[in-house]
């Protein structure tokens, strides 16, 4: 049995590892990826463990590791990424590691410390730069020598709106005073951020009621914050006040404003010396701080060089102590116990690469791995490649398969192309998304390798098998329906001929073509639609609808009835005889007595009536398959309409009521057959306690033939724990929804038709309402407006018709395979097989930012 | 030099690409009198005799390829474009 069709046997394994050697043996199923270990002590908490102190260390190295990339991302070195994995350093490695981490981190935070310092220097230098520069200014307007009056003049200039205030503030007598004694004025100058200086100058007019004047100017270049290296504007100021209240009170605004003060001589000698200070300073800063730049970009781009490998080692190193968490200590200390899961046919691999690890190590006793008997339903493991990998998750969505369950995954890669393509036939939308598929699969190594953080992209990529084969399916549908883009191709030529004479076609306005006479060549189109169809407006959608629900139907009904036949491989596998012939026999009869013979009888229709026979088989005779189909489940005798039989071969009428009634006695051997039987053999049990059991048997077998038996058998064993009319109940349930669903499923399997239907409807509405604007166009402005619309129409086509019904048509393909076809035999309750390996955890590692500490 | 920005130059080629390959092909069929065509075409409703309608549609049918086979060669100015730009892009982001 190719493992395709079911999960992987699976066995649990206790494996024997001495204590030197745990650690290379682990990091070489980590390599291989395919063991699942189970926690053997699921009480001890995280803190408790054996190893919790490497897996903390490895936390550390991690974080570290992650300033590093920050930082060099900071800077925008680019990191080498050569894609390989290094193997698991060896546990003393780790001290080295370790210590190289620390250093680095170290020097960088030392430097970004000296950096930050000089920084805030320069900045410091600059802003007193721009302060004596600027206010070079103020004083030079403010004429030579700083006289009161000419203050106190630009003072009443600055704030004339003011007048009243300053008036009711200090009276006129005291301005007088204030002349007459010639105070001493005082200044401080400083920086501050441009959007806090309105704010700044209200509070200082306000807190010393207009006693103090503000002169500003803006320093046009940004400056860079040292402590996030923002980019922010600030401003120059310098403010005037009288006596030493004022200062303090100033002083204790500007603290509160975050605004930097700045000494400022007043001597205009003193302030060019030292301006001339300030730069020869800040020239000596600069390039310091080249320097230390350029210490900073060499330890940064060396850690870039080895940063993604140091990840995956530390990685590794973390999830191989995580591991060797779960196992168990034996008495003796000398080694470690591990339970896991692992496929049968691996077993040779992982005993190779454990003799490795063995090796490696240098220990000299092998480690032992033993298999072992249990009750417990093992995982669910199949093994996929890259193309089978998306059908796998489709299904997989749904639920993970139960243990060696009929795995429905290498069917659907026919039938979900197939059934989405039914759906969504055109040759030309096809096409686009079929090449859409391709170039994905072509470029598919470049485009893995950019490994995009956008989810839609990666869904799209993910699924770029599925999208390819949807649209190479669709354009074969396409070609059957012949559609493309809504237009028809007469490539064989049409099979339709028009006989009329000329003076027919001038008066009439609509004309039919007779299939029976000479208008027909009476051989088919040879492949798919005849393009004739497509200027017949009238009775197109007549025709094809007729032709579509017909063939949605017959696939469902096979569909389903495959569904049913896989049921049959699962009881058969799992040696459910009563099954078979309590839940398939009776399934099977149902499905084909009523849903097949409806099928049987569309193609009956087809090939016996035509336009060529006459009387009973004429094409005006031919009966409704629907009606057909419902006076036989009524028992209602069909009407014979003037010489024409409703009937299509003889004996008809009595066929089909030993089907229905066939077909309805199933429905009581579904509903009573498998709990009465049930209910017998619990009696016999009772009656006879010493006959063994097949139970016994698997005690003594060891292969996994006799495991799988017992897992069933154990299975059952809890059944019979179950109430009797919980089984009833449960069977009830189980037959309700057999029967209703056979309707409802075939019903709903007209989506196909529904779906198709409102996709060419919606081709031809948009080539008619966009294209045909163009198209109509007289005269030589054609050409440009076609150039125009043909765009719009363009990207309207692949937005609505290949994404949106795209999207459509595969939601409703992926209901008809869980719902309609699934649940005739999947019961999807198993859980997946989650392997330890190094692949899964790096790419989830390095794909979403991991949590650590926890 | 650069006008359009990388999305917009790769719609922009894709677009240029398809519009040369189906209005080259439309305009063969325009061109061969394809009767799927016949409704996009500029006729009238009412022709008061055959002869004047088939002069007609034989006039539109060939005015129409040559319609078709201009929006084409205003696409290759457009491919051509948005390759340049394309390349300017790559080159840029590089």
């Amino acid at each position: 049995m190719g493992s395709l069709f079911r999960s992987e046997q699976m066995t649990l394994c206790q494996l024997f590892l001495q204590s030197e050697a745990a650690y290379a043996c682990v990091s070489e199923l980590g390599e291989l990826g395919l063991v699942q270990f189970r926690d053997l002590n699921p009480d001890v908490n995280a803190f408790q463990r054996k190893f919790v102190n490497e897996v903390r260390r490895c936390d550390e190295m991690e974080r570290k590791l992650r300033y590093l990339e920050k930082e060099i991302k900071k800077d925008g070195i680019p990191m080498l990424d050569t894609g390989d994995s290094p193997e698991a350093p060896q546990p003393r490695e780790m001290i080295d590691l370790e210590a190289t981490f620390e250093k680095l981190e170290n020097e960088l935070r030392e430097v970004n410390q000296n950096a930050e310092a000089l920084k805030r220097n320069f900045l410091e230098l600059t802003e007193l730069k721009h302060i004596l520069r600027k206010t070079q200014v103020f004083f030079d307007e403010a004429a030579p020598t700083l006289s009161i009056t000419s203050v106190r003049y630009m003072y009443q200039m600055a704030d004339a709106h003011k007048e009243e205030e300053q008036v009711q503030l200090l009276g006129d007598e005291m301005r007088a005073n204030a002349q007459a004694q010639n105070l001493k004025l005082g200044f401080v100058a400083g920086v501050i951020l441009r959007e806090r200086l309105p704010a700044f100058e209200r509070m200082l007019w306000r807190a010393c009621r207009g006693n103090v004047f503000l002169r500003q100017a803006q320093i046009e270049s940004p400056l860079e914050d040292p402590s996030n290296g923002d980019k922010v504007f600030k401003s120059v100021f310098i403010i005037f006040f009288q006596g030493d209240q004022l200062k303090t009170r100033v002083k204790k605004i500007c603290e509160g404003f975050r605004a930097t003060l700045y000494p400022c001589p007043e001597a205009p000698s003193d302030r060019r010396e030292m301006a001339m200070g300030v730069m020869t300073r800040i020239e000596d800063l600069n390039t310091v701080l080249g320097q230390t730049q350029d210490h900073r970009h060499r330890v940064l781009v060396a850690a870039a060089k080895n940063l993604k490998n140091w990840f995956v080692k530390v990685r590794k190193i973390k999830a191989i102590y995580h591991t060797l968490n779960l196992f168990n200590l034996d008495v003796t200390q000398k080694c470690l116990i591990a339970e896991c899961w692992v496929p049968v046919l691996d077993i040779e691999t992982i005993q190779l690469a454990l003799r490795r690890g063995t090796e490696r190590s240098g220990s000299s006793v092998p480690p032992i791995l033993n298999r072992m008997q249990t009750f417990e339903n093992p995982p669910t493991y199949n093994r996929t490649n890259k193309f089978t990998k998306a059908f796998q998750v489709l299904i997989d969505s749904y639920g993970i398969a139960s243990y060696r369950e009929m795995n429905p995954a290498p069917y659907t890669i026919i039938t979900f192309p197939f059934l989405f393509s039914v759906m969504f036939g055109d040759l030309g939308h096809g096409s686009i998304m079929a090449l859409f598929g391709l170039w994905m699969i072509l470029k598919e190594k470049p485009l893995a390798a950019k490994k995009s953080d956008n989810e839609i992209w990666n869904i799209f990529f993910g699924g770029r098998y599925i999208i390819f084969l949807m649209g190479a399916f669709s354009m074969y549908t396409g070609f059957i329906y012949n559609d493309i883009f809504s237009k028809s191709l007469n490539i064989f030529g049409s099979r339709w001929r028009i006989n009329y004479n000329a003076s027919t076609i001038v008066e009439n306005h609509i004309l039919q073509l007779d299939p029976k006479g000479a208008d027909y060549l009476q051989s088919p189109y040879p492949f798919g639609m005849d393009p004739v169809w497509q200027i017949a407006p009238l009775n197109k959608i007549i025709f094809q609808n007729a032709y579509k629900m017909k063939i949605s139907i017959i696939f469902g009904v096979i569909h389903m009835i495959f569904g049913v036949m896989m049921s049959l491989m699962n009881y058969r596998y799992f040696n459910d005889k009563i099954s078979v012939l309590t839940q398939f026999v009776p399934q099977i009869i149902f499905l084909i007595f009523l849903f097949f013979y409806m099928t049987l009888l569309m193609f009956i229709k087809w090939v016996r009536y035509s336009a060529a026979e006459t009387g009973q088989f004429s094409e005006g005779c031919a009966p409704s398959i629907l009606i057909t189909f419902i006076n036989m489940v009524l028992f209602k005798p069909s009407e014979a309409k003037g010489d024409c039989s409703p009937y299509m071969f003889a004996g008809q009428a009595y066929i089909q009521k030993f089907l229905v009634v066939v077909a309805l006695l199933c429905v009581p051997v579904m509903l009573l057959a498998k709990p009465i039987h049930i209910m017998k053999s619990r009696k016999q049990a009772q009656h006879q306690p010493i006959m063994p059991v097949e139970n016994g048997d698997a005690e003594g077998g060891v292969n996994q033939e006799n495991l799988a038996r017992t897992a069933e058998h154990g299975g059952h064993g809890e059944h019979e724990e179950e109430e009797m009319s919980e089984i009833f109940i449960h069977q009830g349930i189980h037959t309700i929804e057999y029967v209703l669903g056979s309707v409802s499923h075939t019903a709903s399997y007209l989506r196909l038709w529904a779906l198709s239907l409102a996709h060419a409807q919606l081709a031809e509405v948009l080539w008619n309402m966009v294209l045909q604007n163009a198209l109509k166009q007289k005269g030589w402005m054609g050409g440009v407006a076609l150039w125009a619309i043909f765009a719009f129409w363009g990207v309207l086509t692949v937005g609505i018709l290949v994404l949106m019904e795209g999207l459509s048509a595969f939601l409703h393909t992926l209901r008809l395979h869980w719902v309609e076809f699934q649940s005739k035999f999947y019961s999807g309750l198993g859980y997946a097989f989650t392997p330890f390996s190094f692949d899964v955890i790096l790419e989830q590692g390095s794909s979403g930012p991991v949590d650590g500490g926890d | 030099m650069k006008i359009c920005g990388p999305k917009l130059s790769l719609c922009g080629l894709i677009i240029s690409v398809w519009g040369i390959i189906q209005l080259t092909l439309m305009g063969v069929f325009y061109y061969i009198h394809s009767v799927a065509l016949i409704e996009d075409l500029p006729l009238e409703e009412h022709y008061s005799d055959p002869a004047e309608f088939y002069a007609a549609a034989d006039m539109a049918y060939s005015q129409n390829a040559y319609n078709c086979w201009i929006a084409a060669c205003i696409y290759i100015v457009t491919l051509v474009l948005s390759i340049q730009q394309f390349y300017a892009n790559s080159r840029a982001s590089v």
